[in-house]
């Protein structure tokens, strides 16, 4: 019992430290991809610190919604890094609902953010919410049908579960479907979090972000917060790439030893991962904002194959 | 005076819901007046499904009615409609045979034509009151077909002996049977294509009247499918589920993409009724599938998702129609481009249209989550099935009731946002005060009944589930019960626990909290106005307009929207860079108008003037057609 709580208070501190650590390493391998120095891979820690030392600025027009969302931000994220199998196979909350849960967390967190992007009443703040909405909306299909690929084979739709099933019988892998499932997923974790090409994090063009238009209001420790919730997102999607598709190396139980290679194995995964995104988002363009929607149905359309393929092969 | 009659009508729902609950838990009873009415007479019963539909009229008619109390004089002034309103809607449900039931049936359709034709000054009421009528009177000519066919086919207009005689009729004539029942159902329940009526007359009607028809009274259409397709007719084949399916899917999402482009409140959310029914129909479909791949309990899962997402339906829909009740009872609109800055001005209105928002967009962990998860995992039970076919259409209410949730979220960031956050954009919104007290306390009551059935669900899934299982004949329970509040389905497969969700989430909210001093964070917070580009002074102007919102998503679907562009500009004589006068407009079209309803009005109108042809005028002709008519009746027979 106390092992698994020291295990699930280590996974949260994995997520909520190694989150801006992810961030970083990813922004200084794209800028030596690009032949540029780049920042120390920590800057993100010091951009937090440095927010969080600095004044808050709030709306006057804003409601207790804007005040409430950085919160109920860390809060939603926190919470499904509970449910994510990070370090251990098992998560402490995963009994709680498994992945629909997990999406709908995810959805819980962008209802929130886009009502604080219209509640300063200001035109980008709406502007990005709306873009945000709709690119979630049309996300959420390929999520549920991709996971559902997977979870046909596991025969569970419990997180926890699959993630055993596949590194105990690591044949079920074997199949189109699997590959198929992990390229819906990858170009939804794309849309999801923000990255090229779906919207560029490193811009504050307005008339092309999606993201950062929406929390253009925030500020202080309250742009800390959700800054901060945005890197725990990405680590966790990232981790669901990982730990979903190639589950080997996963704790089974809590103990020290399988803990560190958990851990280890994560710290593996993610790098593969953070130099495949780095690669892309330094080869692709932007894409634009009405031709995201072709992109989410192609990803849809794999995570559909992959569907049939597991049926069919059955 | 209008408080007793309203007063009188919250006693009638207490008693129903009462009634209703005696029933869910398998009390039974029956009143039978052979005399009263011909035809085999007045005959009520009383049995688990029809008292779960009971006990729902009755809870929603509660709020519903108080809210009524806190309206102005106005827009209560149809009271004892509304009385009646209610009465008929409560013994529908417990109507025994073809006569009682076609009675209650029209009674309530009547009642709630006078209640839409509530504004008879306005000609769109009107307008919606004669679409209604139309298409209420079509579904129950369906309805009244296929019962007395079925009355015929089998001795007896009571329903319980059709139980009995149905599985021996032949397949054909349980099809007909079927096919009529269900379209007229259908029908009442706003299941694309036969919506049409839905999201014209709900709006019509006044606030707490649309949280009624909306919130319980097209689930009545829900509770006739459910007969017919799991009680009455026995097992059917697998094409009625699949139907099901289909209209449930189609129904989910176009009425949540036709809710994104509205930005009138209320006919906003009667789009999304439409969703939702939607939703309930695919909980539907996969038990009759399920049911007749013989799977029984996994067919019980499917219903008991429907039942539970009927009853949070009712009680995020009721709560959401008197909120918007009482928006457009402070502001005098129900257009939401002339609204926003509500939060501050109604902030238990706001506080309440949230917690309804958050359930209809299935946000964890309200009572919305719980049904939508319940139903995805009844879907996801395809695994059980062997047909590819099959396998498909449930692959394809999956994915259509996941793209409905993205979607819904959307729609209500929209419907929330631009209505209460911001500044006002007009001056009706900026003077708006908080609703009566009444009105506050209906929403209330109705948002602690959203928040109760996302946290217990382990408490009332066994009490649907007995419902369920007593209409599938089948003695066991869809889920199992775990410590912590957890519905668990066999082998591990999923489990859900909203409880610990609200309990995490609550204990994660202390985590900023403490970690912000402990980061050493600075606590100042400075009041300014809106970064705005340099510019002057804010204005509601340059807010973001719900047309604006909605726009990614019209050009998203512009194959199902086909929005036209209409753009008239009005240029100086003198120069052509001074506009004098510029006028926008970037309507959509309605497909199903387009494309059935007009063709089919078109072939009616020139069939009617066909005929028309024999209706000379001339006396001599009629005489002929009597002879004529006459002649051919002796020929025959």
């Amino acid at each position: 019992m106390i092992a698994e709580v020291v295990a699930a208070g280590l996974q949260l501190l994995v997520v909520a430290l190694g989150a801006p650590l992810l961030v970083g390493v990813l922004r200084t391998l794209k800028a030596r991809l690009v032949g540029r120095r780049g920042p120390r891979p920590w800057q993100p820690y010091a951009d937090l610190r440095k927010l969080l030392g600095k004044e808050a600025v709030v709306s006057t027009t804003a409601s207790w919604v804007f005040r409430a969302t950085p919160f109920v931000l860390v809060a939603t994220i926190l919470v499904s890094a509970l449910i994510v199998p990070v370090l251990v196979a098992r998560p402490p909350l995963a009994f709680a609902g498994n992945i629909i849960l997990l999406v709908y967390l995810f959805m819980l967190a962008t209802f929130f953010l886009a009502l604080a992007g219209l509640d300063a009443g200001s035109a980008f703040g709406g502007m990005g919410a709306s873009r945000e909405v709709a690119v979630a909306a049309l996300a959420e299909p390929t999520i549920i049908v991709a996971v559902l690929a997977l979870a046909l084979r596991a025969d569970t739709i419990d997180l926890g579960r699959i993630v055993e099933r596949f590194g105990r019988e690591p044949w079920l892998a074997a199949n189109p479907a699997h590959l198929l499932a992990f390229a819906a997923f990858f170009i939804v974790m794309l849309a999801e979090t923000g990255r090229l090409p779906v919207d560029n994090p490193a811009t504050h063009l307005e008339l092309t972000m999606i993201h950062e238009a929406m929390v253009l209001e925030y500020s202080g420790r309250y742009l800390a917060l959700v800054e901060w919730a945005a890197a725990m997102k990405f680590f966790l999607f990232m981790t669901l790439l990982a730990n979903l598709f190639v589950p080997w190396g996963l704790a089974s139980s809590a103990g020290p030893g399988s803990i560190l290679l958990g851990l280890t194995a994560l710290g593996g995964k993610l790098a593969v991962l953070t130099v495949a995104v780095a690669v892309l988002e330094t080869s692709v363009a932007k894409l634009r904002l009405f031709r995201v929607p072709e992109l989410l149905a192609g990803s849809f359309a794999l995570a559909f194959l992959s569907l049939m393929a597991v049926i069919l092969v059955q | 005076m209008h408080g007793l009659v309203y007063g009188l009508a919250a006693l009638v729902g207490i008693a129903a819901a009462a009634l209703g609950g005696y029933g869910m838990v398998g009390g039974a009873g029956s009143v039978r007046l052979p005399w009263l009415v011909p035809l085999g007479g007045l005959e009520l019963t009383l049995d688990p499904l029809g008292g779960f539909f009971l006990a729902l009229i009755g809870a929603a008619a509660v709020p519903a009615s108080i809210h009524a109390m806190g309206a102005t004089p106005g827009e209560r002034r149809d009271r004892f409609t509304y009385l009646a309103f209610v009465l008929s809607m409560c013994v529908v449900p417990l109507a025994a045979n073809t006569m009682t039931f076609a009675i209650t049936w029209e009674l309530m359709s009547i009642a709630s034509y006078f209640l839409v034709l509530h504004d008879r000054e306005s000609k769109s009421s009107v307008y919606a009151g004669w679409v209604y009528a139309v298409m209420t009177h079509a579904g129950l000519a369906c309805l009244l077909a296929g019962m007395l066919l079925l009355g015929a086919w089998t001795g007896s207009p009571r329903f319980e002996d059709w139980r009995a005689a149905a599985p021996a009729l032949t397949g054909a004539a349980r099809n007909g049977a079927f096919v009529l029942l269900a379209l007229g159902f259908a029908g009442k329940a706003g299941v694309i294509p036969l919506h049409v009526w839905l999201p014209l007359a709900h709006p019509a009607a006044p606030s707490h009247v649309s949280a009624l028809m909306s919130g319980v009274m097209i689930k009545l259409g829900v509770y006739g499918l459910v007969r017919v397709s799991l009680d009455w007719l026995g097992i059917g084949p697998p094409w009625w589920g699949v139907a099901i399916l289909i209209a449930g899917a189609a129904s989910a999402v176009i009425g949540v993409l036709y809710a994104l482009v509205d930005h009138d409140l209320k006919r906003l959310l009667a789009f999304h009724s439409i969703e939702n029914i939607g939703i309930i129909l695919l909980g539907i479909g996969s038990a009759v599938v399920f049911r007749t791949a013989d799977q029984p309990t996994l067919a019980l899962l499917g219903l008991t998702a429907a039942l539970y997402h009927t009853v949070n339906h009712a009680a995020f829909k009721a709560l959401l129609f008197l909120g918007a009740g009482a928006v457009v009872h402070a502001t005098g609109t129900r257009n939401m481009e002339a609204m926003g800055g509500l939060v501050k001005r109604m902030p238990w209105t706001a506080a309440c249209f949230f917690v309804g928002s958050a359930s209809i967009a299935a946000l964890p962990p309200f009572n919305g989550f719980v049904s939508e998860w319940l139903t995805f995992v009844a879907l996801f039970q395809n695994r059980h099935l062997a047909a590819v076919g099959l396998n498909l259409v449930f692959i394809l209410g999956i994915a259509s009731l996941a793209l409905t949730g993205g979607l819904a979220m959307a729609c209500f960031v929209k419907a929330f946002g631009i209505t209460f956050l911001a500044l006002p954009r007009s001056d009706a919104a900026a003077s708006a005060v908080e609703a009566p007290v009444a009105m506050r306390l209906a929403m209330v009551m109705l948002a602690a009944a959203c928040v109760g059935l996302g946290l217990g669900p382990t408490l009332v899934v066994p009490v649907f589930g007995a419902v369920a299982s007593s209409v599938l004949g089948v003695a066991a329970a869809p889920v199992t019960l775990g410590d912590w509040l957890t519905l668990r389905m066999a082998g591990g497969y999923a489990s859900l626990s909203t409880i610990a969700i609200a309990i995490a989430l609550g204990g994660a909210l202390l985590v900023p909290l403490v970690a912000l001093p402990l980061a050493r964070a600075s606590r100042r917070t400075r009041e300014y106005e809106t970064w705005g580009c340099g510019r002057i002074v804010q204005t509601a102007r340059m807010e973001y307009t719900a047309t604006a919102f909605a726009n990614p998503f019209k050009r998203v679907f512009d194959f199902f929207y086909r929005p036209i562009k209409r753009l008239d500009i009005e240029f100086h004589p003198e120069s052509r860079f001074f506009v004098e006068r510029i006028e926008y407009e970037n309507p959509t079209r309605s497909i199903f108008h387009d494309w059935l309803y007009r063709p089919a009005l078109d072939l009616l109108r020139a069939g009617t003037r066909a005929a028309g042809a024999l209706q000379s005028g001339s006396p001599n002709l009629y005489l002929a057609y009597i002879l004529a008519a006459l002649l051919l009746m002796l020929v025959l027979t």
